[in-house]
């Protein structure tokens, strides 16, 4: 008997230890799950919070007049006309007397950020008195420079594998001494369309791009999904041709996004002729993608409307259609929002489709309509994390930065639509 | 042109709404009527309105096919002897031309049909405004006319919206059947050029680039088996990662975890679904895939820069998140009384779990995980950005391979010509694509809808 | 009041007392003080909602499974408090088995269904040791005859009545020494209660039973005792036939005779 007992006892202290290591690992498993959410989010901050500035270097610079061939008479075509790479150059190698050399000279130029030209010429515009003054300005260091100094790159490499030479390295620390060398709030990342130039490359032109794609998605998707979810659930009679509808609608909402992108091409671009890479190719394919979100929400949203409402507003006389659009549809219409939102934040974030109807296009350039050539936000990202300069990573990061911060908002206000507004019956 | 146009038969239907409202309330004023006033001015404005935009939007979408078709037989007429394609080229020439777009073309036939086409399509335009217009007039008159008491406005407005639901219902469908037929219809093309065979049973995939426009197309191998292989492996890595965590987190959130840590797991969890995966591509290629092949080579493997490992490792914190949540549903859907017996018999937590809910939630489970896998095999930004370009015929996750979508990408995100096998391999990938995840799709469903009824 | 000897023979298996039961604020049991005895059915009778399936649920700690739900008071089963720290649940259901509301066998196999009992408390060494539990089970359920051909067929294929039975079969097979049964026959017809009843009576020769039924025909069919609970209160109990006969309290009567519930 007591060995029946002891046998007993300890096949019970197995079965707890069972029960712990069972739970055990169900822990292990959300922790995995909440450590790659950390890892992930914790990379891309890293990788990314440094493109929001950009290293400068300050640098004196004659606005030689005769050099530029202008005067402060000169009318504004002729200011904008003058050489002012040239002036800029000439500048700098005058400024480094003790470099002589071609190769060395270009290694000096080709410290600084491109963009030197243009602010000199906004500068000269801006005030044409200033031709022929000496003033100490600052200018945008270019890309392998910045990475030098953010540390994104290694420095204490041999020369061939690091990204600046042993003179740019030299000039960079002689210049940190002299206090030459800051920082400034990098406001081209968030005013400029791409550029082949790190240091000069914004996130604008995909902005916009997106923005009008997710218009065109919304204007086409909002009513269409509306319209086919009061359908569904008001009017259509139970038969076939609805049930395949329903089914339809379901198995859309699983098909991979790839495969709206190439019913995009060859549909949306080569039979109706609907213009490549444009935002509107680009949110007509998002709208067929967002459609069964919405329809599938306004559905829910009409379903929670109590049947106590119709039958009411119709024992008043109202016709079916009135019921439906005086009574329940403003109030499944908060429901309805929050599933719009919800859609076209997916749909912000898609990039399959988005490539197949090439939405990649280069443009520096903002798009102002639907009809211009653009790339989306998550295509830019993927397009700069497939370029191989190494300034391009933070960019990228910082773009899925600004693309996690709409994802956020927008599900915000959803929860915020949801909170506010969604009666329970 | 098309704007004012539209901007005009806008206006002619908003003056019909008013005036035909006009019309209705002064003969409310007088006798009862069937419809309010309104209802009336929209009967008008909205049978204004649609029949003469639906005309235009017809006109303009035809209008370049006939002129094509005109001026291709103008061209065909006054010039004998030349191929097809010269002929395509040039009626684009033309066409451009006419657009406005100087071709420096010095053909006095080109520019001569050029003039020709830019008059017609000037009296097609203007053919169109003037019909277009008098119809939406003739329409007004006629519906003005119909303003009685007893006319049914109402119904036929109704009528009219009834019929916008519908179309907008059918959209899905419609939907579908274009990505059936663009599938196909472009597969067809595919397999003119290569054989289904090769297609489906080679083991070689080189999709070669002409480089030379009269190079012969079909050079390249075309046996689509190692991309199949590639897919398979990825989305296997997947959900021997995902599967396991995702299940485990499912059921220590419904059976174990208190409201208050559910309550700030979830949201969090819930994260990892809301990342667009461009951003877990990027995670893969500039942190993971470097963390493994260093993991790797630490412990003396050799692993490639872009392994199936690296990519399948991110798909499955991609899919973790749809896992959970599905089985989660599922496991909650296991009733009450199911448990409260096992409890009773003196069952502990996970002997309850492992013994009575698993085997009783199985058919969801599954279901759930048929969902995921579909979603892995349809994933392509992960793979496009962290998987290799080069079909290799493997089963080691070490080894870089390639997937169906990353090929169909690899397909169409250069220069497109739909006579080249290259571009059209895409179209017969994604139909595989699609017939598979398709299948998984219903067949989840399936299984999911039937084990809720079960417990319904 | 331990090993209180009652009408001679009586031996006390459970005894509660003082027993309140709150769900979050309010409070479902008011202090039920109730001695239960050994190799007898005890009735557990009242209205819906007045806190006897409560009761029961005490008895093995099913309200443990309950979110914001709170015992105090002491039910002590052999004279030791179910309640103590240092008493394991799992055991305790090992001893007070339960038989609920509506059938729920699980989604097994007949077999499985009786086997799962045993097996995770490592009742029997082997597969033959198994065998003849599941069989005994089932033929003290009365079940053995009906199913014998099909033990692997799955157990949610069976009648009503038959799935009962099986689930009473499952509760036997780990030997408990007492049985709870909450309304065992209310989702039935009256054939399968008939049976169900019937076999009550035969496992009160090695069991405890407690039932909760609203049918005041079966607890005078098969109770030795009954107890009649009211809004919380545990009114009167006493021999079944007394309380059917001469209720002491106004509202047992009222409820008896039909008044109310």
């Amino acid at each position: 008997m007591t060995d029946r007992n002891m046998a007993k006892a300890a096949r019970l202290k197995q079965r707890y230890a069972a029960e712990a290591r069972f739970k055990l690992y169900g822990k292990l498993a959300i922790a995995a799950a909440l450590s790659a959410v950390f890892f992930l989010l914790y990379t891309i901050f890293t990788a990314g919070y440094s493109a929001f500035w950009r290293t400068q270097i300050q640098s004196e610079v004659t606005l030689d007049a005769n050099f530029l061939k202008v005067t402060p008479q000169s009318s504004n075509e002729e200011l904008a006309r003058a050489n002012y790479l040239g002036l800029f150059r000439k500048n700098v190698v005058e400024n480094n007397p003790d470099i002589k050399s071609r190769s060395e000279r270009r290694d000096l130029i080709q410290m600084f950020s491109e963009s030197a030209e243009t602010d000199l010429r906004d500068l000269v515009l801006s005030d044409p008195s200033l031709l022929g003054t000496t003033q100490k300005l600052w200018f945008l260091a270019s890309s392998p420079v910045d990475t030098i100094v953010k540390g994104a790159a290694p420095r204490d490499i041999e020369e061939e594998r690091r990204v600046v030479s042993n003179l740019q390295l030299r000039l960079l620390d002689q210049w940190t001494a002299e206090g030459r060398v800051g920082s400034t709030f990098n406001i081209n990342f968030f005013t400029r369309g791409d550029s082949r130039n790190p240091e000069l490359a914004g996130l604008a032109g995909a902005l916009a791009g997106s923005f009008w794609a997710l218009l065109v998605c919304f204007v086409i998707s909002f009513p269409m999904g509306i319209a086919a979810a009061i359908y569904l659930e008001e009017f259509a009679p139970k038969n076939r041709i609805t049930e395949i509808i329903e089914v339809n609608i379901n198995n859309l909402a699983a098909v991979p996004s790839i495969i709206f992108g190439l019913l995009g091409l060859a549909v949306i671009l080569n039979f109706f002729g609907v213009p490549r890479s444009t935002p509107l190719a680009g949110g007509i394919v998002l709208s067929l993608m967002t459609l069964p979100t919405i329809i599938i929400a306004c559905r829910a949203a009409l379903k929670a409307v109590p049947p106590s409402i119709r039958q009411g507003a119709l024992a008043m006389g109202a016709s079916p259609m009135q019921v439906v659009l005086h009574h329940v549809l403003p109030l499944a219409l908060p429901g309805t929002l929050t599933g719009t939102i919800i859609g076209l934040a997916q749909a912000l974030g898609e990039t399959a489709p988005l490539l197949m109807i090439g939405m990649f296009a280069f443009v520096v350039d903002i798009p102002t309509s639907p009809l211009e050539s653009a790339a989306a936000l998550p295509v830019q990202v993927y397009l700069w994390a497939e370029s191989s300069e190494r300034g391009f990573v933070e960019l990228t990061a910082a773009a899925i930065m600004v693309i996690l911060v709409f994802l956020v908002l927008m599900n915000l206000l959803a929860v915020i639509f949801r909170k506010k507004f969604e009666r329970r019956w | 042109m098309f704007p004012y146009l539209l901007a005009a038969i806008l206006l002619i239907s908003l003056s019909g709404f008013y005036l035909g409202r006009k019309q209705a309330s002064n003969l409310r004023s007088q006798t009862k009527l069937h419809s309010l006033p309104q209802y009336h001015g929209y009967f008008i404005a909205l049978w204004c309105g649609i029949p003469t935009i639906l005309l235009i939007l017809l006109w303009t979408a035809l209008e370049p096919i006939l002129l094509g078709s005109l001026i291709r037989s103008h061209l065909e007429s006054q010039s004998g002897g030349l191929t097809p394609t010269d002929y395509v080229i040039m009626t684009e020439e033309v066409r451009n031309l006419a657009a406005g777009v100087a071709l420096g073309t010095q053909d006095p036939l080109i520019l001569e049909t050029a003039e020709w086409m830019r008059s017609l399509q000037q009296s097609s335009q203007w053919s169109m405004v003037v019909v277009t217009i008098l119809l939406a007039m003739l329409i007004m008159a006629f519906t003005r006319s119909k303003v009685a008491p007893g006319f049914k406005a109402r119904h036929g407005v109704e009528l009219l919206f009834n019929g916008f639901l519908f179309i907008s219902s059918t959209i899905a469908i419609l939907t579908t059947i274009g990505i059936v037929l663009s599938l196909i219809f472009e597969t067809f093309r595919f397999f003119e050029l290569v054989p289904i065979t090769e297609f489906l049973f080679g083991l070689k995939w080189y999709p070669q680039i002409a480089i030379r426009a009269d190079q012969v197309a079909g050079d390249g191998a075309w046996g689509a088996i190692p991309v199949f292989s590639g897919t398979l492996l990825i989305s296997f890595v997947a959900m021997i990662v995902a599967g396991p965590i995702g299940l485990m987190s499912a059921i220590y959130f419904s059976e174990y975890a208190s409201p208050k840590m559910r309550g700030w797991t979830k949201p969090i969890l819930e994260i990892l679904a809301g990342i667009p995966t461009v951003v877990y591509g990027f995670f893969a290629a500039l942190t993971l895939a470097p963390l493994v092949r260093d993991g790797g080579i630490a412990i003396g493997l050799d692993v490639e820069a872009r392994s199936a490992l690296a990519a399948g490792l991110v798909m499955g914190v991609m899919i973790i998140p749809f896992i959970s949540s599905l089985s989660d549903d599922v496991i909650n859907a296991v009733p009450q009384t199911l448990r409260d017996g096992s409890y009773a018999m003196g069952a502990t937590k996970s002997e309850t779990i492992r013994q009575v809910i698993i085997p009783a939630a199985l058919p969801g489970i599954v279901g759930a995980f048929l969902l995921a896998i579909s979603r892995a095999i349809g994933e392509t930004m992960i793979v496009a950005m962290a998987a290799g370009l080069n079909a290799n015929l493997t089963a080691n996750p070490l080894e870089n391979v390639t997937t169906v979508t990353v090929q169909i990408v690899v397909a169409l995100i250069g220069d497109q010509e739909f006579d080249d096998p290259k571009t059209l391999s895409a179209f017969a990938l994604g139909l595989v694509l699609f017939v598979v995840t398709l299948i998984l799709n219903v067949v989840a469903l399936a299984i999911v809808k039937k084990y809720r009824e079960k417990y319904d | 009041m331990s090993q209180k000897k009652n009408n001679g023979s009586l031996v006390t298996k459970i005894n509660s007392s003082d027993v309140r039961v709150f769900y979050d604020q309010t409070e479902a049991l008011h202090g039920v003080n109730l001695e239960i005895y050994e190799n007898s059915v005890t009735a557990l009778i009242g209205p819906s909602g007045c806190g006897k399936s409560t009761f029961l649920r005490c008895i093995n700690r099913m309200n443990d499974v309950i979110e914001g739900c709170r015992i105090t008071g002491k039910i002590t089963l052999d004279n030791e408090d179910i309640y103590d720290k240092g008493l394991d649940v799992v055991q305790l259901r090992e001893k007070v088995g339960m038989v609920f509301q509506k059938p729920n066998p699980f989604p097994k196999s007949i077999y499985d269904n009786i086997a799962y009992g045993p097996q995770i408390h490592g009742l029997a060494q082997n597969r033959q040791e198994m065998d003849e539990i599941v069989e005994n089970s089932l033929k003290k359920a009365g079940l053995f005859e009906e199913v014998k051909d099909r033990l692997n067929s799955p157990g949610t294929g069976l009648s009503g009545g038959q799935q009962q039975r099986l689930c009473i079969a499952r509760a036997i097979a780990v030997n408990p020494e007492v049985i709870l049964m909450d309304e065992p026959c209310s989702a039935l017809d009256p054939i399968a209660t008939a049976k169900i009843e019937e076999l009550i009576h035969e496992l009160r020769q090695n069991y405890t039973i407690v039932i909760v039924t609203h049918s005041m025909q079966q607890a005078a069919r098969v109770s030795q005792r009954t107890a009649f609970f009211h809004m919380g209160d545990l009114v009167e109990v006493g021999d079944t036939d007394d309380i059917f006969v001469r209720p002491e309290d106004k509202r047992t009567q009222d409820y008896i005779t039909g008044r109310f519930g």
